[in-house]
């Protein structure tokens, strides 16, 4: 028998935007470390990727546009009782403030910000979520310590998350679950390849980070893991930043 | 879409730059006021006005504002 105080062994966790990125990352880790997971995803093929990299039995997936509220409810009444959930689902934005249209920073807000918020309120009013269960919001630095040229509509759709994430830390407390955030830094994943960014500009940015390089998709699943794990049984309303040091 | 048309949505990005001064024949990287938020700025712009949308990697090969019209011209 090792000690291992960060095994997910027996809990059920449901991973959001598991077809790519974090989400890919964070669904295979966690059926790595025990877990029954179910991973939703809206690209048939993308999501079925991932399914294929699960390890162990028991794993689920369902083909979801969250954004669609008929398919969110659907979702939350489908799930079993759940010991986890890593609100991942999310799109990136690249517009300086002069340049915001409404209708993008509608997309944003509903993908970021809303689909992530109905999501826990309809699981919880569903009683989905068991006593000792842990959520997991996939943030970003620009959500609470960093700005950036062009990142604004990002920027807001993640301050506004990490927000709900600590008044629903406080509420969710009298029922054991916990709440927390992890607040990545740059990581290599399609989310940030903009077209308006050239290779340099990603040099030069990689500079700033004093680890000299953006992260891994893994390793922000690893972080996701400790949260979701019982190794934090009292750590909740955290926003657990990782970013190599960048907001130093 | 012409050159003059162009050029005026470009000087609009600008605050500090004498507009009169500008001509399609500009070196907009020499300018004082260029920096990489007006650089987003004119790709936003270029978007907005004709749904164009120029990579950084595109946008480097143009230095004057001719150029950065040629390119967009060409993908309209």
């Amino acid at each position: 028998m090792t000690f291992n105080p960060f095994t997910l062994e027996g809990k059920i966790i449901l991973v959001t935007g598991a077809s790519s990125g974090i989400g890919k990352a964070t669904a295979i880790a966690c059926s790595k470390m025990g877990a029954s997971v179910i991973i939703t995803g809206r690209n048939v093929e993308r999501l079925q990727e991932t399914f294929n990299e699960l390890e162990g039995v028991g794993h689920n997936q369902v083909i979801a546009e969250l954004t669609d509220e008929d398919q969110l409810t659907k979702l939350a009444e489908m799930v079993p009782p759940l010991d986890g959930i890593v609100n991942n689902a999310g799109i990136g934005s690249k517009t300086p403030i002069s340049f915001i249209k409404k209708t993008d920073l509608q997309t944003i807000l509903d993908v970021n910000t809303i689909v992530p918020i109905m999501l826990t309120k309809n699981l919880l009013k569903k009683k989905k979520m068991k006593r000792g269960a842990s959520m997991v919001f996939t943030s970003s630095i620009s959500g609470i310590c960093s700005v950036d040229i062009g990142n604004t509509l990002y920027s807001v759709s993640k301050s506004a998350i990490d927000g709900f994430m600590k008044n629903a830390a406080k509420e969710l407390a009298e029922k054991g679950i916990r709440v927390n955030s992890v607040n990545p830094g740059m990581v290599n994943t399609k989310i940030n390849e903009y077209s308006s960014v050239s290779e340099e500009d990603i040099q030069r940015d990689m500079a700033n980070y004093p680890l000299k390089r953006y992260g891994n998709p893994e390793e922000i699943a690893y972080a996701i893991i400790y949260l979701l794990s019982d190794a934090s049984a009292w750590v909740t309303g955290t926003a657990l930043k990782i970013d190599g040091g960048y907001s130093l | 879409m012409d050159i003059n048309e162009f050029l005026n949505h470009f000087t609009n990005l600008f605050d500090d730059t004498d507009a009169s001064t500008l001509t399609p024949e500009t070196n907009f990287r020499d300018l004082d006021e260029w920096s990489s938020l007006l650089a987003l700025s004119t790709m936003s712009m270029i978007d907005e006005e004709y749904d164009v949308q120029l990579s950084a990697e595109q946008m480097r090969k143009a230095n004057t504002i001719n150029e950065l019209y040629i390119l967009t011209q060409a993908k309209i």
